[in-house]
């Protein structure tokens, strides 16, 4: 009994801080929002979401955001031990690509893994080869993984199970939609139509 | 005596073909609960963990509640609960597991309710259905027989649009997409 009171003080301490983090994005939001506004620019939040990073791809080297420079690219960050979500969206963007046909030679396809401690190298290209060959993976330290999801504004945290023996991640399940220059141009759900997630990879492509 | 052994016979040919890889998936009763179109999908290779999917109707008096089960293919079962929350996908075990009220019908299906499947012992193939067992608080222990769609299926009857053929023992419903 006691345990699950101090399990409820921990959940409602926890629950408290996603709350008051959430009212200061949105303050620093507004703030943005205002500032830019003053300034006559527009997408505030798009433009400070992407950046550079250096994670670790499949084949275990080093890779730089650099190498994506001069063509657009979509982002979205997962973990293999995932039951619905990340494999769901790895079909939908095999299938994407599929659809692009010789056009997806213009786009890169990243999938970063949010689970340091379970997904290495070998693991995520293990789990990749169900899917378009085309899509890198990347891995990286906890800085690292952490570093890269906060350029992208991506949420991830651990939720451990009942026994406290595992956990499952809580992550943002957006992809985001990046130009050639590596802003932010839109992003895809997976709860909206097939087709209308094509389009917005269709108009992406052609305009590099 | 004979009569026995028939019982006995019967009972060792259902448990075995409950095994039995040919052995399709049926709804199941157990008291009050009824079980309906259970199906789990293909995993990608190194999948460790995998979902499972089903209706749980309740026609009896009194609540019930889905509280765990295993399968002879993973390491344990969870039940679980996801949702999307603002762009971000939340998953959690259900400590107290699921509740089914008299007279209602859960639907565990993706995005939403689930049974979680860890610790894969290898990899779930498309085709063969998989048997379990389902523990419920007040039902005791179901046994069942998820059918297995394809590797990212929507639902039990989305084959997808490459490999319609192989849309078999699904009973006259559509995949939609």
């Amino acid at each position: 009994m006691a345990t699950t009171s101090v399990l409820r003080n921990i959940r409602l301490i926890a629950w408290s801080a996603v709350a008051l983090a959430m009212l200061a994005g949105a303050a620093i939001y507004l703030g943005e929002a205002q500032k830019a506004k003053m300034a006559g620019g527009s997408l505030p939040a798009a433009a400070s979401i992407g950046g550079p990073f250096e994670l670790t791809g499949t084949d275990g080297k080093r890779f730089s955001s650099a190498s994506l420079a001069g063509k657009p690219f979509a982002i979205f960050f997962g973990f293999t031990h995932c039951p619905d979500i990340c494999p769901t969206t790895l079909l939908e963007m095999t299938n994407h690509l599929k659809a692009l046909g010789p056009r997806a030679d213009n786009l890169n396809v990243i999938f970063v893994s949010i689970d340091p401690e379970k997904d290495t190298p070998e693991q995520l290209k293990l789990y990749l080869s169900a899917f378009d060959s085309r899509i890198i993976g990347l891995s990286g330290t906890k800085e690292e993984v952490a570093k890269v999801a906060k350029t992208y504004r991506a949420f991830y945290e651990k939720v451990p199970n009942k026994d406290k023996t595992d956990y499952t991640m809580n992550h943002t399940a957006s992809v985001y939609l990046m130009d050639a220059n590596g802003k932010l141009v839109s992003t895809l759900s997976f709860q909206e139509a097939e087709d209308a997630r094509q389009k917005k990879l269709d108009n992406l492509v052609a305009k590099g | 005596m004979r009569l026995q052994a028939l019982r006995l016979a019967t009972t060792i040919a259902l448990s075995v073909a409950a095994f039995a890889p040919a052995a399709t998936a049926a709804d199941v009763s157990a008291g009050s609960l009824a079980i309906s179109a259970p199906w789990t999908r293909a995993t990608p290779p190194g999948a460790k963990v995998a979902g499972g999917f089903m209706t749980i109707t309740n026609t009896g008096k009194e609540a019930d509640k889905l509280i765990g089960g295993s399968a002879p293919f993973a390491g344990r079962l969870e039940v679980h609960e996801m949702s999307m929350d603002g762009g971000i996908m939340r998953m959690q075990e259900l400590k107290n597991g699921l509740e089914i009220k008299p007279g209602q019908s859960v639907q565990l299906k993706p995005g939403s309710f689930h049974v979680m499947f860890m610790d894969l012992k290898q990899p779930i193939a498309e085709g063969a259905p998989l048997a379990g067992t389902l523990k419920f608080e007040k039902a005791g222990e179901v046994k069942v027989t998820y059918d297995v769609a394809r590797l990212g299926a929507k639902s039990r009857d989305d084959t997808g649009s490459t490999d319609a053929g192989k849309d078999t023992q699904k009973g006259g419903h559509h995949g939609h997409h």
